[in-house]
């Protein structure tokens, strides 16, 4: 559905690119009022979330091939410090996380009916609502035309994904979510906005500009530590020692978990450390400083030890949890390594990896949902039951660990071209031995639910899959991976023109 | 001409009224009347600050005797901004206060209730436009004993001793001030700013001066609630009407920033705070302010109180702004004037809204409320990010200045400090988000509705201009700015 072809035409020429954008960040926001408005008639409720999510998509999609034709997009809102705009404004990374992230609101959406329906949830208005405003702040993150821009709709999304953490109301999700919101909150405040204070003031503006606005401003002496503030200071990216909010966040219900923490909250964390890294820092300037030298080992760390500590869950959310710490450190690799093919990398494999695991998390709600079976040990033999949930789980995870003829492989691919680009040898096999771990924790689960037999040695016969609108969406998904192998253009490009290459 | 009456008319017009309205038949009257002062006061107060935001100066002269001899109203855009946040509070107070009075005051005191709350209005703006000091203390003598007989018409019996307490507390500060005065006017032998300002300054290394400042300053303050002066200030906070606790949390202690600002930095001056310890003193107050009234508002179990230990936080940021001691620091100090206005204005509405209905603001009885009463919590939400400080609201925007303020001059301690103040915002305002969002609701709490429209409305007046001055600061910043270049403070310079 992304697979566009490339002499695609805009809306009429009479609609202005301007009210454009605006439609595109604001219409999520609209629609959180209109499924409000809606709160009696679950249907017509419904019926407003998917058609905001696919005019949301439509937009996006619009404004792409506005973009790919050369026009640039660009809205001021308003000035709330001197020379400091809220401006929105579209280059080709942004647009390739609000591809994603749009593309995959429209499908969550889908399945999150069937699952919210068939698990009997409460509170479904403020669901929906919250998850379109969610939707709306990681556009306004992808289309941010400054840091102060960035750094708004990054805090909007914390608070307003709070009380999807929160929703079951146990005790249990009363501390997950407390831990979410700490941990986010008190890295952004304490690092990040200091890190965005620190940047303002030496070099006197917020504005993404290529090749950066500190170079030659900032005493190079300064930039690593300046470097971390960021790093550590997104905590929406997970580097270790701030992953902790991650799987805290798991009690959520799984579509939250699925869009969420799959694709909107922490990949506009790897994605704010990829613009600060090309368009505050600079690549060149990176490397000069040598900012990146000792930054790059907790990002390989994180990948490796993540992997270690998700072999040794058997919840398989918990699971799938600390693989997405993991893989969100590849992206922040890609970053750290400031070569073209490792941002390249990098922003693929924010695509990339979204769409494998989404794919992942809806399986494991979709298990919830049909057999409310939640640990891996308890899963053997019920893939005969359920073998479409356990096909597309095998899919998905083939796409993490990125073999082929799956999208995944082409982002690990670049990651390692950068790795030996830099001469990081050390890197190259942390990424290779990682790779061999995701086959360790990710296959048992289809393994053992295709070959495996449950624990007393009963057969499922009453268990059959899950929802329709459940099913549809994974399929979807999983085609997806397997068609970003053979036709990952769109993304490619902008990947590739974001990163700097030819 | 007509500039110069209208000054006037901002002081004169609630004077007027306080009489009128205490013989008024109690019942509606009365607020009536005072509603109509108080917008009327808005209006003039609004008009006096777009007439003298170019930086311009009103000066009128009392019965017509020449300044420094007589006394002289002398407004520049500090004290029209103070105006405004004062008259511009009182105005949406009033709607508010219809319901919750007629709750909280018993019926016969209505018409007395009222006019004393336009003498603490009168004595406020009194402050805001003088340009007299011994005038000011006059003034501040009115707003204070007011406000003691308005705290101590709170509903339960604790809020006489919460008075009682305030009053013993304030008569020191306000002595203390009226000491340092003396002093003041014994070196130079005149009581007008301006003037004081031009003898004081060959004159700035005299023992008499120093001792006249150093009372001034304690006795301000004691006003300001300035840690370790500010035990005062939670009882005061949470023992008063409803109402009250609005006006003077959203107006008292600015009022006492704003003489600060003007005594140390207009009478005594920029060069006199460099060359005493006062801006270390005002640092390390500051410092200590922030985070022990934090770390103590964490540990409230009552809305009222947690947000009255906030307060002393917030004031506290304040104090870092003028410790600070430049162009940016006290712009931060004075959009922070007009933020914290606005936000604890909020939160109080919202916890007089709380109160309204379930008679309580301890935690324990408002256990699962946000589901009965959405917008009120929703209010407290909103008003407590901008609190913490999160961006789209005005908090963030005095935060950045504060920021920029300490990053300026590299002083990264002070920089940490208010980064772990807000921290801590967000630790004692998830308090009370998981208090009533997450907590479930008791039986008691499952009857309870929605506050009235009456308490709702202009607390949503006030959760929006949060929201609208974190985007547009046109009026804030400006006016702060161009306020603090008029204190004649200097840019810093490394």
């Amino acid at each position: 559905m992304l697979i566009l072809p490339l002499n695609y035409s805009g809306l009429p020429p009479t609609m202005s690119d301007q009210l454009l954008l605006l439609l595109a960040v604001s219409l999520p926001f609209a629609g959180a009022i209109g499924i409000m408005l809606c709160d009696r008639q679950p249907n017509l409720r419904e019926a407003v979330t998917l058609s905001t999510a696919a005019a949301v998509c439509a937009i996006v999609i619009t404004v792409y091939s506005r973009f790919h034709h050369g026009a640039s997009l660009a809205l001021d809102i308003a000035e709330p410090l001197p020379g400091l705009a809220i401006r929105f404004e579209v280059e080709s990374l942004g647009m390739l996380f609000a591809l994603v992230a749009s593309s995959l609101w429209l499908i969550t959406s889908i399945y999150a009916i069937g699952y919210m329906r068939g698990h009997h949830e409460l509170n479904q208005t403020r669901f929906y609502a919250l998850f379109a405003v969610a939707i709306g702040t990681t556009l306004g993150v992808a289309f941010a035309g400054n840091l102060l821009t960035l750094f708004l709709c990054y805090e909007i999304l914390t608070i307003s994904t709070y009380p999807l953490v929160a929703h079951a109301g146990t005790d249990e999700a009363r501390r997950g979510a407390r831990t979410y919101v700490g941990i986010l909150l008190t890295t952004s405040i304490a690092l990040l906005l200091l890190a965005i204070l620190i940047t303002y003031t030496v070099a006197g503006s917020l504005d993404f500009r290529e090749g950066g606005i500190l170079a030659g401003k900032l005493d190079p002496a300064w930039a690593g530590l300046l470097y971390a503030l960021f790093i550590f200071g997104i905590g929406k990216a997970a580097v270790m020692p701030f992953h902790r909010w991650l799987p805290a966040a798991m009690v959520a219900p799984t579509p939250v978990s699925a869009l969420l923490h799959a694709v909107a909250v922490v990949k506009a964390g790897v994605f704010t450390v990829l613009k600060v890294t090309i368009y505050i820092f600079g690549t060149d300037f990176i490397t000069n400083s040598g900012a990146n030298d000792w930054l790059i080992w907790f990002a390989g760390g994180t990948i490796l030890l993540a992997s270690l500590v998700a072999m040794t869950k058997d919840n398989l959310k918990l699971r799938l949890a600390y693989s997405t710490i993991s893989q969100l450190s590849y992206v922040v690799l890609g970053a750290l390594l400031a070569t073209n093919t490792s941002l390249l990398g990098g922003a693929l494999h924010i695509s990339m990896h979204a769409f494998a695991k989404i794919t992942l998390f809806f399986a494991a709600g979709a298990i919830l949902v049909a057999a409310n079976k939640t640990e891996v040990s308890d899963m053997g033999g019920l893939g005969r039951a359920m073998p479409i949930t356990f096909g597309a789980f095998l899919i998905g995870s083939l796409s993490i660990i990125g073999l082929p003829p799956f999208g995944g492989m082409w982002s690990k691919w670049y990651l390692g071209l950068g790795t030996v680009e830099a001469g990081q040898w050390l890197l190259l096999s942390v990424l290779l031995a990682s790779s061999l771990l995701n086959i360790a924790y990710l296959l048992p689960v289809p393994v053992r639910g295709f070959f495996g037999t449950a624990r007393d040695g009963t057969t499922y016969t009453r268990i059959k899959e899950a929802p329709l609108s459940c099913l549809l969406a994974m399929i979807v998904t999983s085609l997806a991976c397997l068609a970003l192998f053979f036709y990952p253009d769109p993304f490619y490009e902008l990947a590739l023109k974001a990163s700097g290459g030819k | 001409m007509i500039e110069q009456n209208l000054s006037l008319l901002l002081v004169v017009i609630p004077l007027l009224a306080a009489p009128v309205t205490a013989m008024l038949p109690a019942g509606r009257l009365p607020w009536l009347l005072t509603l109509i002062v108080t917008w009327t006061c808005l209006v003039i107060a609004g008009w006096q600050l777009s007439v003298v935001i170019d930086g311009s100066v009103i000066s009128y002269e009392l019965g017509g005797w020449a300044p420094p001899w007589g006394i002289e109203y002398r407004i520049d855009a500090m004290n029209a901004f103070v105006a405004l946040i004062l008259s511009g509070i009182a105005a949406i107070t009033l709607p508010y206060a219809l319901r919750t009075v007629e709750k909280d005051i018993p019926r016969h005191q209505t018409s007395f209730f009222y006019a004393l709350f336009l003498l603490c209005l009168v004595g406020l703006l009194g402050i805001a436009q003088t340009g007299d000091v011994f005038n000011l203390f006059v003034f501040l003598e009115i707003s204070s004993l007011s406000s003691y007989v308005l705290i101590a018409m709170g509903v339960q019996r604790r809020a006489l001793t919460a008075a009682f307490q305030y009053l013993i507390m304030g008569t020191i500060g306000a002595t203390f001030l009226l000491i340092g005065i003396g002093l003041v006017y014994a070196e130079t032998g005149t009581l007008n700013m301006v003037d004081l300002n031009l003898r004081l300054h060959p004159i700035l290394d005299h023992r008499t001066v120093h001792t006249g400042f150093a009372f001034i300053v304690v006795g301000i303050a004691l006003k300001l609630a300035l840690f370790p002066l500010h035990l005062w200030l939670p009882n005061a906070y949470k023992y008063a009407p409803s109402v009250i606790s609005v006006f003077l949390a959203a107006t008292a202690t600015k009022v006492a920033v704003y003489i600060m600002l003007r005594m140390v930095f207009g009478v005594f001056s920029n060069d006199f705070v460099r060359i005493t310890p006062t801006d270390h003193m005002f640092l390390l107050l500051g410092v200590f302010g922030v985070i022990l009234a934090s770390v103590a508002a964490i540990y409230q179990t009552d809305v009222k109180r947690l947000l009255a230990y906030s307060s002393v936080a917030q004031v506290s940021y304040m104090v870092l702004g003028m410790g600070l001691a430049s162009v940016l620091g006290i712009t931060a100090t004075l959009v922070h004037v007009f933020n914290h206005a606005l936000m604890k204005g909020a939160l109080f509405m919202a916890c007089g809204a709380l109160v309204y209905r379930v008679g309580s603001s301890q935690f324990d009885n408002l256990n699962g409320l946000g589901r009965q009463m959405p917008w009120t919590f929703s209010a407290i939400f909103i008003a407590g990010l901008s609190l913490i400080g999160i961006p789209g609201t005005a908090g963030f925007i005095s935060k950045w200045y504060f920021m920029l303020a300490a990053l300026e001059q590299q002083s990264w301690l002070i920089a940490l400090v208010i980064l772990l103040g807000s921290l801590l915002a967000v630790v004692y305002m998830w308090k009370i988000v998981e208090v009533m969002f997450l907590r479930p609701a008791s039986d008691t709490v499952a009857s309870v509705k929605e506050a009235p429209v009456s308490l709702l409305i202009p607390m949503w007046v006030l959760v929006i201009a949060n929201i609208y001055f974190g985007f547009n600061t046109e009026l804030t910043v400006n006016v702060a700015d161009s306020a603090a270049k008029l204190l004649g403070v200097a840019a810093y310079h490394e």
